[in-house]
């Protein structure tokens, strides 16, 4: 007989998760995923003017802030017909890789470290040895037998308290825990410096989008004009100050972040046979360096892996309605036309919240029937995993040098073959390695904002069409991106200058969504087949592999009013 | 880990121990004072409180949110402030950083609440769906409410944090399906702050708990609840554009000359006038920039309903109960066209009609505060 448990909440993460899982001679057997919190921002957002609707989907994640704007105002830009100026290209691309790179070094020290390390066995560390071992993997300064003793003391206090704060009640002592108490003490001391260090990278968005969280954006460019002689403006000194900590955060990633990684790596190599779920994996693409209209330009690139066949890559198009689909077999919903098998595109999105599970408080869900407010995207009819590992493989199937390079080398570090990718350590290697990527790009678009600004072009918003009556009667746009979580897109109508419909399709819906018609899971759920479970009151591995995926289900509820009858539907980041 | 109950150890005597020297501490005390607005004496008190008192349990609980407002919280700038709040004030409970999950995280919680009944301070972050029995948000299986009225009830006070736990923020705009509440309209007969803004500036998060575990009390709220010391003067009027308002020079649309020039951005939308925050003077990361300063208007993020008071670009006069728009335009025009002496007698005449106008727009709002 099986053991059925729950975990929920599953902290660490963004949003309102729950997993069920069965359990049968210490694996799981069955899992389901279920968000639990709506917002219904659909709703929200009909009949109000486009040109606001960056900011009121920014406030679907406050984590992965910026992304969901700048989704927005590309949609926006697609469904009025403006490009923006490479300046505001360039500005937005540093946006993006100084948030991909908080959000990485973020989930890796504060949401899935100690999955992996132990801050009790932290305790038993010698400060001498642990100095060593800092010292043989990095050049970072903060090494010294000294800072490493100071640091156990002052956790040794922090534990004999009898207040344990945020460590309380965890998995301490689990035997799952592998690494040895230098290594523990290590992290330990870097989920604190992370913890500093966060709060510098996040300083360009406020520098060219006035606060962070949440930026402020704009359709058609961005409102941070350059001002080069004028102390209002982007002038030389905020342009040094964003160069310093472009530069800072790619020391933290080169001096810190990697060399955590490929520290902790080798004690769960075993973690690159488990978790590995789907093995199909979908990109949209993005950082542009021609223009966000030329595909090919981007440093990301574009492309759909099925079944682990790195030879074949095929080619996605959002604005294809056979590709794109929503379904809503198995969510709290139900679709006008009552096929409950049909799936739908995002222009044509319709859905309508119809709460069918128990009334809480509850103890299960009845996971035979609807058991989530996500609804389930599919590519094709196929179940994608979206995310860092997914665009890295693409990148490295695709032949591109850069990616080959970071992956080979580490693969080579490691001694595993590239098979060790399709695992829940493979998704978190894979955040590492994009993190190498982003710090060296983000630097790259500095010096072409420079070059640009050097050579005269000082544009930074498009504004000819920003005045609503230059808009056709009708119009409808896409604008996606690849958060740190994975492929993101919005899909707008506009009609009489107002939103029509919108539509938000993002990174965790694809991956935490419950099965479709078809019976097949999305990734949460494939990706918990198999996994080992040592203890099931103590759900450390399911843990694992739920945080690898980094979830984010600030779910908003989209609820919009199409021929007058008010319909909804349920989105996650 | 085994918790025994030992003597909690004052903040002084964890700084100390983490190596801080006595001149950090003072550095530090006088940082939270200038935050919270104190004279010297006050400072001297400050470093007096934390010396003394242990660390003070923390409940902070998850609803309808996006969770802007932890991540606003742990940018709080000044380095010994991210230390003593993650680490000084027991965050017993918050799903964003707790290494337990289920059962665990729920006992954890359930401990803290035994254990320091009439003590915790109780955080709320996002609002509480109402409608249909609270099923759109649901932790444990239980709804928002069930959790909140549970916690509520031995929590020494509650700091409602960012506009969806103070006025339902984007969720709540109309037509608001699923009834998203803020805190104070569900929990009563405690005291209880209001910390609003999208999300609030960290420093102004870090700020209020700093002040309540130092006095020992809240702080000096307005007759909305918020803490006098960020939220009781107007970001117009602490803004560095305000010059150019009054002078009647405007940007016209974004990234023209007088953007460039960092003119005021009332014509573009701007809602500083009518928006009560510390973003003109604590400004936001650690003092980075704040919005105005990156070249995009206020929208009034801590502000009761912002987000149904209008579009974002349109100019703030078109509000309801707001008429000063066209005088505002008349004014940028003529300015705009006329030579420098005109510029500066017009000015002159300017600043005359729009102090009248400016105590028209404060009367209102004060009216609208005092309907809340």
């Amino acid at each position: 007989m099986g053991q059925r448990i729950v975990v929920d909440p599953v902290t660490r993460i963004e949003g309102h998760l729950r997993i069920e899982a069965e359990i049968n001679n210490g694996k799981i057997t069955d899992a389901y995923s279920a968000g639990t919190m709506v917002r219904l921002l659909e709703e929200i957002l009909k009949g109000r003017d486009p040109r606001d609707a960056w900011a009121f989907v920014g406030r679907v994640c406050g984590v992965c802030t910026s992304v969901h704007s700048l989704a927005s105002c590309r949609a926006v830009e697609d469904a009025i017909g403006v490009t923006i100026p490479p300046n505001a290209e360039l500005v937005r691309n540093i946006m993006y890789c100084a948030q991909q790179m908080h959000d990485h070094v973020v989930h890796f020290y504060h949401l899935h470290a100690l999955d992996w390390v132990d801050v009790v066995s932290a305790l038993k560390a010698d400060p001498k040895k642990t100095s060593e071992i800092a010292q043989s993997i990095s050049n970072w300064p903060k090494s010294s037998p000294g800072y490493f003793s100071d640091l156990q003391k002052r956790l040794t206090k922090f534990v004999e308290s009898g207040q344990l704060g945020i460590f309380a009640n965890g998995y301490w002592g689990h035997p799952a825990y592998k690494l040895p108490p230098e290594v523990n003490l290590i992290g330990v001391a870097h989920y604190l410096e992370a913890l500093e260090w966060q709060k510098e990278v996040v300083k360009i968005h406020a520098i060219f989008g006035g606060k962070n969280p949440h930026p402020n954006f704009l359709v058609g460019g961005m409102a941070c004009a350059i001002g080069l002689d004028d102390v209002s403006g982007i002038n030389a000194e905020r342009l040094a100050y964003v160069h310093q900590l472009l530069q800072d955060a790619k020391e933290f990633i080169e001096q810190v972040y990697i060399p955590d990684l490929l520290a902790v790596a080798p004690y769960y190599l075993d973690w690159g046979a488990i978790g590995g779920g789907l093995g199909s994996y979908m990109s949209y693409g993005d950082l542009p360096t021609n223009g966000f209209a030329d595909k090919s330009s981007m440093k990301f690139p574009a492309g759909v892996i099925l079944n682990k066949d790195l030879s074949n890559i095929m080619e996605v198009d959002v604005r294809d309605d056979s590709e794109v689909q929503e379904f809503i077999h198995r969510s709290w919903y139900e679709y006008e036309g009552g096929d409950e098998k049909a799936g739908l595109h995002p222009w044509k999105g319709e859905s309508k919240i119809k709460y069918t599970g128990p009334k809480p408080p509850y103890d299960h869900l009845n996971v035979e029937e609807r058991y989530s407010f996500l609804k389930t995207p599919r590519w094709k009819g196929n179940a994608v995993e979206v995310g860092p590992l997914a665009r890295v493989l693409i990148g490295y199937a695709r032949g591109r040098e850069d990616f080959k390079e970071v992956v080979d080398s580490t693969l080579a570090k490691l001694k595993v073959p590239v098979t060790a990718l399709f695992s829940t350590l493979g998704r978190t290697a894979a955040r590492g390695l994009e993190s190498i990527l982003v710090a060296q790009w983000g630097l790259e678009f500095y010096d072409q904002l420079i070059n640009n600004l050097k050579n005269g072009d000082t544009r930074m918003a498009n504004m000819e069409m920003f005045n609503p009556a230059k808009w056709d009667k009708t119009c409808q746009g896409v604008g996606y991106s690849e958060a740190p979580r994975g492929a993101l897109a919005h899909w707008i109508v506009i009609e009489d200058q107002k939103i029509k419909n919108y539509q938000l399709v993002v990174p965790t819906t694809w991956n935490a969504s419950p099965r479709d018609p078809n019976g097949k899971q999305s990734a949460y759920e494939a990706a918990l087949m198999d996994t080992p479970v040592h203890d099931p009151e103590q759900p450390l591995e399911i843990l694992r592999t739920i945080h690898s995926f980094d979830p984010c289900l600030a779910c908003s509820v989209h609820v919009y009013d199409e021929e007058g009858k008010h319909i909804s539907k349920v989105k996650v980041v | 880990m085994t918790t025994k109950p030992t003597r909690r150890p004052t903040y002084y005597e964890e700084i100390r121990q983490k190596g801080y020297s006595r001149r950090d501490f003072m550095k530090f005390c006088s940082i939270i004072g200038a935050y919270m607005g104190l004279e010297a004496t006050g400072v001297a008190q400050v470093a007096n409180a934390l010396q003394k008192t242990s660390r003070v349990p923390v409940i902070w609980l998850h609803f309808q949110e996006c969770t802007c407002c932890s991540e606003s919280f742990i940018r709080s700038s000044h380095p010994i402030v991210a230390d003593i709040l993650l680490d000084k004030i027991s965050l017993d409970y918050t799903e964003t950083l707790m290494a337990a999950s289920g059962h665990q995280a729920e006992a954890a919680k359930a401990k803290t609440m035994k254990d320091y009944h009439g003590e915790y301070i109780l955080c709320v972050e996002g609002s509480v769906p109402t409608k249909d029995d609270g099923v759109y948000c649901c932790i444990g299986g239980k709804s928002a409410i069930q959790v909140l009225e549970e916690a509520a009830e031995g929590a020494k006070a509650i700091i409602a944090w960012g506009s969806c736990a103070c006025n339902g923020c984007v969720q709540a705009a109309h037509p608001n399906p699923t009834t998203a509440t803020p805190i104070h309209k569900l929990v009563h007969g405690k005291p209880l702050i209001k910390v609003p803004g999208c999300p609030p500036i960290g420093e102004v998060m870090a700020g209020v708990i700093i002040h309540m575990i130092t006095f020992g009390r809240l702080p000096e709220l307005d007759r909305v609840g918020r803490p006098k010391a960020f939220y009781s003067k107007r970001v117009h009027d602490t803004c560095y554009r305000r010059p150019f308002y009054d002078a009647g020079l405007f940007v016209e649309t974004f990234d023209d000359e007088n953007a460039q020039k960092g003119y005021c951005l009332y014509k573009v939308g701007c809602k500083g006038p009518m928006t009560y925050n510390a973003c003109g003077v604590t400004k936001w990361n650690g003092g980075t920039s704040y919005p105005i300063q990156s070249g995009h208007g206020c929208f009034g993020c801590s502000e009761e309903n912002f987000w149904d008071n209008g579009p974002i670009y349109r100019q703030m006069a078109n509000f309801p109960g707001f008429g000063i728009e066209s005088n505002a335009d008349e004014i940028g025009m003529v300015a705009a066209g006329a030579t420098a002496v005109g510029i500066a007698a017009h000015a002159i005449a300017t600043n005359l009609r729009k102090n009248k106008l400016i105590n028209n727009v404060i009367a209102e709002g004060k009216d609208a505060e005092k309907e809340l």
